[in-house]
C-alpha cells in the first residue's frame, strides 16, 4: 500500500517535476496561439487597421485641427479634397520633386549598388567584408546626424568649396540654388541607399551557381558580355525586389531634404511627404490625408506596373 | 594571362577603396568638426582637421548647457522598451504563426505582410489623432507605442520558427510538456540569431526614428537624440556647427559600435527581410 502510494506519488510528480508551473498553467494550442498573436494584434489594430480606415473615411470630410476638440463638426466633402489638392501648385511641385527623386535616385542607386556587389563578387574574397560594411555603414548611419554633416560639408565656405577653390573652381552656393540643392539631396539619399542595393544584389549573385560561369567562360563569352546576357537575366527576380523596393523608398522621400534644404530654395526640394507634414502641421488635416492617400495610389501603381513588367517570365 | 588577373585584382581595389573612401569622408567630418571651436569655424570654415582632439568643449556643453543628458536617457528609455517588447512579443507571434494550428493563422499572416508594406507616409497623421484620443500626446509611451510589435519582427522570428523541426517540439509535447513549456524551454533557447537579428533591426528602428518622434515628442522632456538634434539644427541662426557635430556623434556612436561587433547580423536582418 504504502509503496503503491509513493510510487504513484511519484509518477504525479515527476512531470510538473521537469516542466513546472508552465504545465500546469498552459492551455491547449489554439489558446495559446491566441494568447501569443494578441500583443501583434492589438497593435496592428490601433496603429494601422484603425488609421488606414480613417484614413480613407477622414479624407473625404473637411477635418481641421478644430475638430480634434470636437469631432462633430466634421463635414461630408466626397471628393472634393481632391479636387483641392490635385490643383494645388505647391503639391504639383512637390509631386514632380518626387518624381524627379524616383526618376533619377533609383536607377542611379541601382547601377552603383549592382556594379559595386559585382566587383565584390569578383576574386577578392578576403576583403569582402570590409568593403561590403564600410559602404553598408552609410545606411544605419543616423539621418539626423548625416544631414548635419552634409549641410556643414556644402555650406558656402565648407571644406567641399575650399576643395574647388584649391582647384581654382569657384563651388556654387550648393543648398541655395534649386538645381545644385535637388543634386546635394539626391547625392546623400543615394549615399544612404547603396549600401542596401549593394547587400540585395550580392546576396543573389551568390545564389547564381559558379558552373554557369564557368560554362559561358568556356563558350568564349566575355566578362560584360556574360554579366548582360547571363547575369542580369538569371538575377531577375532580386532585381524586381531592388526596383520595387527603392522606387517605394524614393516616392516616400521625406528625411534627406526636410532635414538639409528643409524643402527649399522655394520649394524645389520639397516632397510629396513633406508636402503632408507641412499641411498637417498647418492644421489641414484633411488636406494632409488626401495628399497621403495620393500619394499611396502613385506607390500602389508603381508597384503593380514594375511587378507586370518585370516579372520574371515562366 | 596571370599578369592580366593581377592588374585586373588591383584594378578592383583601387576602385573600392575609392568608394569607400567616399562613403567614410562624411564620418570622418563629424569627427573632425565635433573637436572644433568656433572660433576655428569662423576663421577657417573650409578647414578639415582641428587644431587639437583634446578639446572637448563641445561635447561639455552639450550635456551641462543644452541638456543632452535627459534626451540620450530619453532615447536609450525608448529604444530599450522598443528592443525588449519586440523580443518578446515578436518571438511569441512568429511562434504561433509558424507553429501553432489555428483558424485565422493565414489571415493574420496576411495581416504581417499588409503591416510590412504600408507606407508610413499614409498612416502617421491618423495614427497622431489615435494618439491624441488615447491621451498619450507628448509622453514617451506615445512614441514608444506604435513600435511595440514591429511587422517585420513578427515576419522574422516565424521564418526563423518554420526552420526548427517539428518533431523536436512534439518530442516535448509526448514528455508532457505544457505549450508554454514548450514556448519557454524549447523555442526560446533555440532562438540565439533570431534574437540577435530582431534586437538589432528594433534598435536601430527606434534609435534612428524622426519623423514619429517629431509629431509626438512637444516640449524637451520628451525629446529623442534626433528630434533634438533637427530642431537645434534648424533654429541656429548662426550656426554653431561644432555643437551639432558633437551632437552628431553622440547620435552615432551607439550604432556604429554595435555595427562593429555584430555586422553578420546586420546584414542577415537585410537580406531575411530586404528592408532597410
Amino acid at each position: 500500500m504504502a509503496i503503491e502510494t509513493t510510487s504513484a506519488g511519484v509518477a504525479a510528480l515527476s512531470r510538473p517535476l521537469r516542466w513546472g508551473v508552465l504545465r500546469r498553467l498552459s492551455p491547449g494550442p489554439t489558446g495559446v496561439a491566441w494568447l501569443f498573436v494578441t500583443p501583434f494584434l492589438v497593435i496592428f489594430a490601433v496603429f494601422t487597421a484603425v488609421p488606414a480606415v480613417m484614413a480613407v473615411t477622414l479624407t473625404m470630410t473637411d477635418i481641421g485641427v478644430a475638430d480634434l476638440r470636437d469631432p462633430l463638426g466634421v463635414n461630408f466633402v466626397f471628393l472634393d479634397n481632391f479636387q483641392t489638392v490635385l490643383t494645388a501648385p505647391a503639391f504639383l511641385r512637390s509631386a514632380l520633386n518626387t518624381v524627379i527623386y524616383v526618376g533619377i535616385g533609383v536607377p542611379v542607386t541601382m547601377a552603383i549598388g549592382f556594379l559595386l556587389a559585382l566587383a565584390l563578387d569578383s576574386g577578392i574574397r578576403r576583403a569582402r567584408p570590409v568593403f561590403r560594411a564600410v559602404i553598408y555603414l552609410p545606411v544605419i548611419a543616423n539621418i539626423v546626424a548625416a544631414a548635419i554633416v552634409w549641410q556643414y560639408a556644402f555650406t558656402l565656405n565648407g571644406p567641399i568649396n575650399s576643395f574647388l577653390a584649391d582647384l581654382g573652381i569657384a563651388g556654387p552656393n550648393w543648398l541655395g540654388t534649386p538645381t545644385t540643392a535637388m543634386f546635394v539631396v539626391l547625392l546623400l539619399t543615394i549615399w544612404r541607399t547603396t549600401g542596401t542595393c549593394m547587400v540585395l544584389f550580392l546576396a543573389g549573385l551568390q545564389a547564381v551557381p559558379e558552373e554557369v560561369h564557368e560554362a559561358a567562360s568556356l563558350d568564349g563569352a566575355g566578362y560584360w558580355r556574360r554579366v548582360f546576357q547571363m547575369t542580369l537575366p538569371l538575377l531577375r527576380p532580386t532585381t524586381l525586389l531592388v526596383t520595387v523596393l527603392m522606387s517605394v523608398m524614393f516616392l516616400n522621400i521625406f528625411d534627406e531634404p526636410f532635414l538639409l534644404t528643409e524643402g527649399g530654395p522655394l520649394g524645389s526640394t520639397k516632397s510629396v511627404a513633406q508636402w503632408v507634414y507641412e499641411q498637417f502641421g498647418f492644421g489641414n488635416i484633411s488636406n494632409a490625408m488626401t495628399g497621403s492617400i495620393v500619394l499611396l495610389l502613385g506607390v500602389l501603381i508603381v508597384c503593380v506596373v514594375q511587378l507586370r513588367v518585370l516579372r520574371p517570365k515562366q | 594571362m596571370n599578369r592580366l588577373h593581377v592588374v585586373r585584382a588591383s584594378g578592383l581595389y583601387l576602385v573600392l577603396c575609392l568608394v569607400s573612401a567616399l562613403m567614410l569622408l562624411p564620418f570622418a567630418w563629424v569627427v573632425f568638426g565635433a573637436f572644433k571651436t568656433q572660433g576655428e569655424f569662423t576663421a577657417n570654415p573650409g578647414g578639415w582637421l582641428p587644431e587639437s582632439f583634446a578639446n572637448l568643449q563641445n561635447f561639455v556643453v552639450l550635456f551641462t548647457e543644452e541638456g543632452f543628458g535627459g534626451i540620450l536617457v530619453n532615447s536609450i528609455i525608448v529604444s530599450a522598451v522598443t528592443v525588449l517588447a519586440n523580443v518578446l512579443f515578436c518571438s511569441m507571434a512568429g511562434y504561433a504563426l509558424a507553429k501553432l494550428p489555428f483558424r485565422g493563422r493565414s489571415l493574420l499572416m496576411g495581416c504581417v505582410l499588409v503591416a510590412m508594406t504600408v507606407p508610413y507616409v499614409a498612416l502617421f497623421v491618423p495614427q497622431f489623432l489615435i494618439i491624441v484620443q488615447l491621451g498619450l500626446v507628448n509622453t514617451l509611451a506615445g512614441i514608444i507605442a506604435p513600435m511595440l510589435v514591429m511587422p517585420l519582427g513578427v515576419f522574422i522570428m516565424r521564418q526563423f520558427a518554420l526552420s526548427i523541426p517539428d518533431e523536436l517540439l512534439e518530442a516535448a509535447r509526448i514528455d508532457g510538456a505544457g505549450e508554454f513549456g514548450i514556448f519557454f524551454r524549447i523555442f526560446l533557447p533555440l532562438l540565439g540569431p533570431a534574437i540577435a537579428t530582431v534586437s538589432i533591426f528594433t534598435f536601430l528602428a527606434s534609435w534612428n526614428f524622426f519623423l514619429w518622434p517629431l509629431v509626438v515628442a512637444q516640449t524637451e522632456d520628451v525629446f529623442t537624440l534626433p528630434v533634438a538634434l533637427a530642431i537645434a539644427s534648424q533654429q541656429a541662426n548662426t550656426t554653431v556647427y561644432g555643437l551639432l557635430l558633437a551632437g552628431a556623434i553622440v547620435v552615432l556612436l551607439p550604432v556604429l559600435i554595435l555595427f562593429l561587433f555584430l555586422q553578420r547580423y546586420f546584414i542577415q536582418g537585410i537580406a531575411t527581410a530586404g528592408l532597410k
